[in-house]
């Protein structure tokens, strides 16, 4: 549940991050592909390794859909309908991956944020991040 | 038994060497109390709990966090065999203090992000991953001895 608190906090993180989207978005994803391997097999068609272009630019993509939902933490539904569809239907990543995804974005945030990165914005993070996989994976039975 | 490379030993001895337990205990389990509310069923004697603020501040929560950081430090010595290291340990969890299993990795991803927060960019994904894979075998030991 969402306090009017989390929602604030939730809306500063996004607003320091957006700016760094790729910068963020491709330290997340590299961590997860390190840390959590089985996620790879879903990127063999890009070059996902350190650094690459795929990794930033998709990478820029994910953070900017979480900052931009996060616009609106009410509507997440109807944000995130077409992105529902597409990984329902196309992508179909195990969701059990969008929360060891969400564990690595909460790290980039840390070591990018670090003293910033208070308890209270941690909490508020996790509780969002978990709502929207919980969203982005309706469409999926 | 669990595999280590080079490249893990090191970078496990590492972080404990430079550690802040005084810092970083309490920083951990303070966090895992407030992001994850419902571990603090557990410390229902540590008196005021009702807020983040309360939590930050609670000496008795400070005070435990640096007793389990300074847990750790056995599988830190006997990475060979830490599952032989926290039999008894994870039989007073299971028995005495009736901790579910699954708090562990709470505890555990809090102590990680807690970290990250202290190292920065030196927390690299490979350094995050021989982290993570150090807490994995000690979450797995801990809770090897529930029947």
């Amino acid at each position: 549940m969402l306090t009017p608190k989390d929602k604030k906090l939730i809306l500063e993180v996004c607003t320091r991050v957006t700016p760094v989207a790729e910068r963020i978005g491709a330290d997340a994803l590299n961590r997860l592909f390190v840390v959590f391997p089985g996620a790879k097999t879903y990127f063999s068609h890009l070059d996902i390794s350190a650094g690459s272009a795929h990794l930033r630019s998709h990478g820029g993509k994910i953070v900017l859909a979480i900052a931009e939902a996060a616009q609106d933490i009410g509507k997440l539904n109807e944000t995130l309908g077409p992105l529902q569809t597409l990984h329902a239907y196309q992508l179909r990543i195990d969701p059990g991956k969008f929360k060891l995804f969400s564990h690595c974005m909460l790290i980039a945030l840390a070591c990018y944020l670090l003293d910033e990165f208070t308890e209270e914005a941690h909490a508020a993070m996790d509780k969002y991040l978990s709502a929207f996989t919980a969203v982005l994976a309706e469409k999926y039975r | 038994m669990v595999e280590w490379s080079d490249f893990e030993r090191t970078t496990i001895s590492n972080i404990f060497a430079s550690l802040d337990y005084k810092d970083v205990g309490p920083k951990a389990l303070s966090r895992c109390l407030i992001v994850y509310p419902w571990t603090q069923r557990y410390f229902a004697s540590f008196g005021n709990l009702y807020n983040a603020e309360a939590i930050k501040t609670n000496p008795n929560v400070a005070a435990h966090g640096v007793k389990v950081l300074h847990g750790l430090d056995q599988a830190v010595k006997n990475m060979d065999n830490i599952k032989a290291t926290y039999a008894e340990l994870s039989v007073k969890h299971s028995e005495q203090l009736h901790v579910d299993p699954d708090n562990f990795r709470l505890l555990a991803d809090c102590l990680s992000i807690t970290i990250a927060a202290k190292m920065g960019s030196n927390f690299t994904p490979a350094v995050q991953a021989a982290w993570q894979k150090f807490l994995a075998v000690v979450v797995s030991a801990l809770s090897k001895q529930y029947h």
